[in-house]
């Protein structure tokens, strides 16, 4: 079957939110520093409810290991992540933009690649590299708003995993417990829980400018 | 002085590196804002608290 047109998926989109809805998430950009197990899930749930405009990165290639958990197919192994998540989110929406940067972040390159976005997704797995990208959009990025994911190994506990405002543009999503610290390691459930909550924040930061 | 919402005490002088690491935090995990704004990570160590500051603190974890 061929892909609908443009103005035929937006109507469906549309069709499916409250009036006014659908204009203020379409005309947003979203940024995505990380596209591993909570990157990948959030980038597909925030495509899919009408996210037209996302700015990612990620330094990495998809790895047998990563499909466990991760928004990728045995097909894509080898391929970078922003490759294969493009590949993915373009069947979702072949219409949407996606700037990708297949490039490590650090505190040179991270203002210029998430300029223009109104919210950035921390999405990484190493804490030192969480601080460094927060730090940085933070000091750096005055108006851009960071959600970020903290603490979702493990199994259980669903509701342990919360959405919490900690600063003035800094949101935490999660349970707030290491990795290191969980019985079972990082499984699909738990990451794809602490996911929905951080595509959640999103749009509902783009709606009405809280969580 | 609060500190993430508590009333931290007594504990002056101080500055931002002082505090995160009396609190068991390691300075390269952490953002720290200050009277709601961030500090710049490069002056934790010359920025000093005052009794009537609000500090944050968040140590982030590891697993994404």
């Amino acid at each position: 079957m061929p892909f609908p047109e443009k103005k035929e998926l937006e109507e469906a989109l549309r069709a499916r939110l409250t009036t006014g809805i659908h204009e203020k998430i379409k005309t947003a950009r979203v940024g995505i520093a990380g596209l591993g197990g909570l990157g990948s899930n959030i980038a597909a749930m925030l495509v899919r409810t009408g996210v037209a405009n996302l700015t990612v990165a990620d330094f990495d290639t998809v790895d047998l290991s990563n499909v466990n958990r991760q928004n990728y197919y045995l097909s894509q192994i080898g391929s970078p992540k922003t490759d294969a998540a493009e590949e993915l989110l373009l069947k979702i929406n072949p219409y949407l933009t996606i700037d990708k940067h297949y490039v490590r972040l650090d505190p040179s390159n991270i203002p210029a690649i998430f300029d223009g976005c109104d919210i950035v997704c921390e999405a990484f797995d190493v804490p030192s590299e969480k601080a460094m990208l927060i730090n940085t959009i933070l000091e750096r990025c005055p108006g851009i708003k960071v959600v970020s994911g903290s603490g979702m190994a493990g199994y259980g506990r669903s509701n342990e995993i919360r959405t919490e405002r900690l600063f003035a543009d800094l949101y935490i999503c999660g349970d707030g417990i290491d990795m290191e610290d969980t019985e079972g390691g990082l499984m699909a459930p738990r990451v794809n829980i602490c996911a929905g909550h951080m595509a959640n924040a999103v749009i509902s930061l783009l709606i009405n400018g809280d969580v | 002085m609060k500190v993430n919402g508590k009333d931290h005490g007594p504990v002056l002088p101080m500055t931002v590196k002082g505090l995160v690491s009396s609190m068991g935090f390691r300075e390269d995990r952490v953002a720290v804002e200050l009277n709601g704004k961030i500090v710049s990570r490069a002056r934790y160590a010359d920025t000093a608290l005052k009794d009537d500051d609000s500090v944050e603190i968040v140590g982030f974890v590891g697993g994404g």
